[in-house]
Formats: C-alpha cells, sequence, structure tokens
C-alpha cells in the first residue's frame, strides 16, 4: 500500500458562468507518475494550477501530505512546476535561473553551486550556467526549467504541458528522460497533456478528464484495454464502438451477429456498447468470419493499412499489416477477449 | 495577353538583376533617396552649422574662428552661465525623479489592470498631450496665479493661499505635468509584456509577493524606466517655454539662456556653443546609460 500524499476534495471552480471543474476527487500517491489526460478545455491544467495555488477552487478542499492546503499560497508549498511555455527568467543566466529558488531560501553559496551544478549535469547542461537563458534552443530551455523546479527537492513536482513546443523526435527523448529521473529521484510526478500516447508512455496512473469531470482513472493498460465510456475509448487511441446487446453473461450481439466475450455482470437483454481496437479485428477468406463486408477505403500507415470495412449496418475501422483492395468483399473475425463491453451512455 | 507577356519580362529583369546584385541594391538606395535629402537638409545641416557657429566670432557676420564662446561659458572666476546649466541640470534631475516617483507606480497598477480598462486609461493618460504644450502650460498659469483657481479655492476655504508661481517649483510641476506620460508609457509597455508565468513562475520558487517584485518584476523593467528617464530629462533639461512662463523669465534655465541669444541679444555665436554643450551633455550621458535602453527602448505612442 503506497503513501497518499495529495488529495483533491471535491474541486468545483467557476469561471463567472462557466463550470471548469465540476467535482474533481483524486488522489495521488507518494513517488507516483500521474498523468491527467484531456483534449484542450478540459479542465487539466486548471486542476494542475489548484494544486499549484495559482487557482483558487470555489468549492472543495486540496490536501498535502495530511494538511489542508486549499488557501496557501504558491510560494508556501512544497511543490514545484515546470511550465509550459518554460518561463525562464530572461534577465538571469542559466546558473541564476537553476539557483533562483535555493538563493530565495538563503543557501549557502558553496551550497548553492554544488547542487545548481549536479543538477545542470542531470539534465546534461553541465558548461551551459553562463550561458543567457534564452540564447538556448527549446529543449535546452525546457531542461532548465525542469531543473530549476528540481534543485529545490520538491515533494511533487508539476508539469504543465511540458513538451509541447518540441518537435516529435526530442519529445520523445525527452519523454523517457523525464521518466527515468522520475524514477531515479522518487518524486511524484504529475504531468498534463493532451496526447494519449505520451500518456500511455509515462505514467504509472493516468486520469482521463473531459468538460471539467474526471472520466476514469487507471494503469495505462487499464485504460487502454478497459475504457469505462465511448469518450475515453475514442480518445485513447481509435475504436469501434458498436451498439449492441449484452444477452446473458459472456454473451453479446452486435451488429446483427452473436458474440462469444468474457465480460459479464451486464444482466441479460441489457443494451451496451461494445469496443473493439482496429487492430484487434482480423480480415479473412470469405465464409471464415463472423461479419462480411466490403473494404471502402485503404490507407498505408507505415506499420499497418488502415481499411474502412462497411458491413452494411456499421463501418469497422481495421489496422492489418496485409491490405485488402477497396470494392473487394471480406469477412471479419474477432475474438472473445477483443470485445469490450461498456454501460450504454456515459459521456459522449 | 501583351501586359502579362511585359510583366514575365520585367519579372525576368528583376531575377537577373537580381542575381548580379547591384541592381536591387541600386534601386532601394534610390527609395532612400527623398529621406536621405530631408535628414541632410534638415537635419545634418542645422546641426553642422551650429557647430560652426560656435567657433566663430560674430555669425553670420564675422566668421573668423574663436573660441572665446565656449571660454566665456567655462568661466570658472565669473560662473554665471555655469550656474545657469546646474540649475538646469538640477530642475531636470528633480523632474524626472518626481516623474519616476509618481509614474513607475501609475505604470505599475495600469498594468495590474484588466486589458479592456487598462486600454482606456492608457489613452486618458496621453490625452493631455493631444492639447496644445504651449496651452497646457498656459493653463497652470491661471491655476497657480495669485488670484488663480487654487488659490481662488483655497481662500474660499479658509486655508492660506501657496505662492509658487515663478518659483522653481512652478518649473518642476510644469515639467512633471507636462513630461510625465513619457515616464508611464515606457514603463508600462514593458511592465505589460512581462509574462504571467514567469512571475508564477518566480511564486513557485518560493519567492513572497515583495520578492517578485523585487527580483523579477523590477528587474525585468529597467529598459522601460531607462527610456522613460530619458524621455522626460532631455525635454526637462532643455526646456525653455516651461520655465518662462511658470518660472516667469526671474528663473533663467540654460534653455532660456540659448533662446535670448538668438532672439534678444543676437549673439548667435554664444547660443550655438551653448547648444553645443548641451548637446555634447546629453550625448554622453545616453552612452552612459545601460545598453538595454537603446535596443528595446520599450517603445512609445
Amino acid at each position: 500500500m503506497q503513501k497518499e500524499l495529495i488529495r483533491l476534495e471535491n474541486i468545483v471552480k467557476n469561471y463567472g458562468e462557466t463550470q471548469i471543474l465540476k467535482g474533481i476527487n483524486l488522489y495521488i500517491n507518494d513517488s507516483e507518475f500521474l498523468t491527467i489526460l484531456g483534449p484542450s478545455g478540459c479542465g487539466k491544467t486548471t486542476t494542475l494550477r489548484v494544486i499549484g495555488g495559482f487557482e483558487q477552487p470555489t468549492q472543495g478542499r486540496v490536501w498535502f501530505d495530511g494538511k489542508e492546503m486549499t488557501h496557501v499560497p504558491p510560494h508556501k508549498r512544497q511543490v514545484n512546476t515546470v511550465f509550459q511555455k518554460y518561463a525562464l527568467f530572461t534577465h538571469m543566466n542559466v546558473f541564476e535561473n537553476v539557483a533562483f529558488g535555493l538563493r530565495l531560501k538563503k543557501t549557502p553559496n558553496d551550497e548553492v553551486e554544488r547542487r545548481v551544478n549536479a543538477m545542470l549535469d542531470m539534465v546534461n547542461l553541465s558548461g551551459y550556467g553562463k550561458r543567457d537563458a534564452t540564447s538556448l534552443s527549446g529543449g535546452e530551455q525546457q531542461r532548465v526549467a525542469i531543473a530549476r523546479a528540481l534543485v529545490n527537492r520538491p515533494k511533487v513536482l508539476l508539469l504543465d504541458e511540458p513538451l509541447g513546443a518540441l518537435d516529435l523526435k526530442l519529445r520523445k527523448e525527452m519523454q523517457l528522460e523525464l521518466k527515468t529521473m522520475q524514477k531515479q529521484l522518487g518524486i511524484t510526478f504529475i504531468y498534463v497533456t493532451h496526447d494519449q500516447e505520451e500518456a500511455l508512455t509515462m505514467s504509472d496512473t493516468v486520469v482521463v478528464m473531459n468538460k471539467g469531470s474526471i472520466q476514469q482513472i487507471g494503469t495505462p493498460i487499464d485504460i487502454y484495454n478497459e475504457p469505462k465510456n465511448a469518450f475515453v475509448a475514442n480518445f485513447i487511441g481509435q475504436s469501434n464502438i458498436i451498439p449492441g446487446v449484452m444477452n446473458r453473461d459472456l454473451e453479446v450481439t452486435f451488429d446483427g451477429h452473436t458474440f462469444p466475450c468474457v465480460d459479464s455482470g451486464f444482466g441479460t437483454e441489457t443494451p451496451v456498447d461494445v469496443v473493439v481496437r482496429p487492430e484487434d479485428v482480423q480480415l479473412v477468406e470469405e465464409g471464415r468470419g463472423q461479419l462480411s463486408g466490403i473494404v471502402e477505403s485503404l490507407i498505408f500507415k507505415g506499420v499497418h493499412y488502415e481499411m474502412v470495412v462497411d458491413t452494411g449496418s456499421f463501418h469497422f475501422l481495421v489496422q492489418s499489416t496485409a491490405a485488402v483492395q477497396p470494392g473487394v468483399r471480406t469477412d471479419l473475425l474477432i475474438a472473445p477477449d477483443a470485445i469490450h463491453i461498456m454501460k450504454k451512455g456515459g459521456a459522449e | 495577353m501583351k501586359g502579362r507577356l511585359r510583366r514575365a519580362e520585367s519579372v525576368k529583369e528583376d531575377a537577373s538583376a537580381q542575381s548580379k546584385g547591384l541592381g536591387v541594391r541600386g534601386r532601394t538606395s534610390m527609395l532612400a533617396l527623398p529621406f536621405s535629402v530631408y535628414m541632410v537638409i534638415f537635419i545634418a545641416a542645422p546641426l553642422l552649422l551650429i557647430v560652426l557657429y560656435s567657433v566663430c566670432v560674430d555669425p553670420p557676420g564675422d566668421m573668423s574662428f574663436t573660441l572665446e564662446h565656449f571660454r566665456r561659458f567655462f568661466d570658472f572666476e565669473n560662473p554665471i552661465y555655469l550656474q545657469v546649466l546646474w540649475r538646469s541640470f538640477y530642475i531636470a534631475v528633480i523632474s524626472t525623479a518626481i516623474c519616476l516617483l509618481i509614474g513607475y507606480p501609475m505604470a505599475y497598477i495600469l498594468s495590474r489592470m484588466k486589458p479592456t480598462v487598462r486600454n482606456i486609461l492608457s489613452v486618458l493618460f496621453i490625452l493631455p498631450m493631444w492639447m496644445n504644450f504651449l496651452l497646457r502650460t498656459y493653463a497652470w498659469m491661471s491655476l497657480l496665479e495669485n488670484t488663480g483657481l487654487i488659490n481662488t479655492a483655497l481662500e474660499a476655504m479658509g486655508l492660506p493661499a501657496i505662492n509658487i508661481m515663478y518659483t522653481q517649483w512652478a518649473v518642476v510641476l510644469g515639467n512633471v505635468y507636462n513630461f510625465l506620460p513619457f515616464m508611464i508609457l515606457p514603463i508600462y509597455n514593458t511592465l505589460v509584456k512581462i509574462d504571467p508565468a514567469v512571475v508564477e513562475a518566480a511564486q513557485d520558487l518560493g519567492a513572497s509577493g515583495r520578492k517578485v517584485f523585487r527580483k523579477i518584476i523590477l528587474p525585468l523593467s529597467v529598459p522601460g524606466v531607462m527610456s522613460g528617464i530619458s524621455m522626460t530629462f532631455m525635454p526637462a533639461i532643455t526646456t525653455f517655454v516651461i520655465s518662462k512662463l511658470l518660472g516667469g523669465g526671474q528663473y533663467t534655465l540654460i534653455g532660456d539662456l540659448i533662446d535670448k541669444q538668438y532672439k534678444v541679444t543676437g549673439d548667435w555665436g554664444f547660443g550655438s556653443a551653448m547648444s553645443v554643450i548641451i548637446m555634447v551633455m546629453i550625448l554622453i550621458s545616453m552612452n552612459l546609460m545601460p545598453s538595454s535602453s537603446k535596443d528595446q527602448g520599450g517603445g512609445l505612442l
């Protein structure tokens, strides 16, 4: 059992008439890598700012290590933030940027020197101390921002889409580096992103948000394989979401065919949403599958082909390493464990 | 059809001119010609003329060389002119300091406001400048006079009258009033350009409100302060209208002195010499300022 570090209790945030957060309940464990994932405007950054102390919740409470922190100003919280656009101090050099927090705490000079240099080493910027903060590239500036936050040895590091401005290759590298740093230092990371791949790659726990409320909390594997509702299923990768009826445990009917499945506990004759990942639909010879359809389109995606197959009542998105030309009739086969059943409704 | 053909040809010409590198450069310098001519006639020539006059005995009549004008100015045995210079400098420094003391907090408060409110307010700050400079100063005369609006009001309330008209404080007041917007606006411009995330980052790293101001906001607004200082100090040290109207001519500043040489005594040589001295002083003080004031400037109006 891990130790709980931060708890958000029914956080509501209103801006005038609009409700940005509609009652967020969340706890975050010590040395956990937690990602808040959602589309822009879902309230993920606001949630982070509530934790950082930059926003006061309209309602609800923030707990930190068993103490209430709801109205404690940011400079008195044991939390440091890496901002979206780095927010470096342009009138200072790299060393002074990183040393800023330590200097405020009146840390002795030799210790400042030692800790800042060690931190610059860790983010691969040793020797950059004398440089102007503005003369660095985006990736380097981001590293300075990370070093500036981590040098204070916070219990929690908040990261607000820190890799958003970097190019794909650099982003991938930084993802791995961040993950390594987090493991090494054993600090809790709360990471905000709209990039589902980033969330799945780095996190211990993913919190999916939409329109101011939490849709699902779980490990990356849970979130991907067992989405709780259509929004999560759609947001985390592409999905076929087909309306169906759960006949009884382990049996579901959709698209005019009855399939064996591995889910149970939905009762009998219950309308449900069925999720099938595009890579889980197999294309087989005519007569050998459960459903039959005509290939509508074919796109080459690099690792695989992406096809849309029209079964007459549903358009299945299919990913396969083998291509089937448009206009050709093909059969579809879906294995029982590829079928994921969700309760009807949920979020859109 | 023909038109299009011709255009195509001229494009080709352009391209070949560009490849030679000469033609295009020639053409752009042609575009700058009217401005260059203007600069030479209205800026460079008068400047050179003043420098020339300053070393002539009695321009434009007697053009023989002399350094007598400068010697007269820097006469340490009878330093009347140096006293005037010192007084001008002193008044300009006080005026600039007061402008800074009022202007910085005002710019800061302004920059903290909602964008809609602060846009309206910053227009209000510029508004008086749409009125003629002389009119504004005359208005102060009728306010400050012994029988002026302020004293009438004070009298009506049974308070003692203030007699600052025709004192150095009236001149300082006129300077501050007229040049305050030039202090506020550059500072305001640098303050609103500070990224709110930078302030948040400082708070996040443990800086209280006062420390954020001292360590982040103040250093980042230095370019604006510098350009504000130079934009109020320079007109304040050279003004002659304000000192003439509000100082009543009893309080002579270097600007008045120069003005008098040209218009009253007709000693153009001495007037030119003093102009040169004050120009050199301003150039030196501008170069002494941190270089940030030159490349950023804070912008204005």
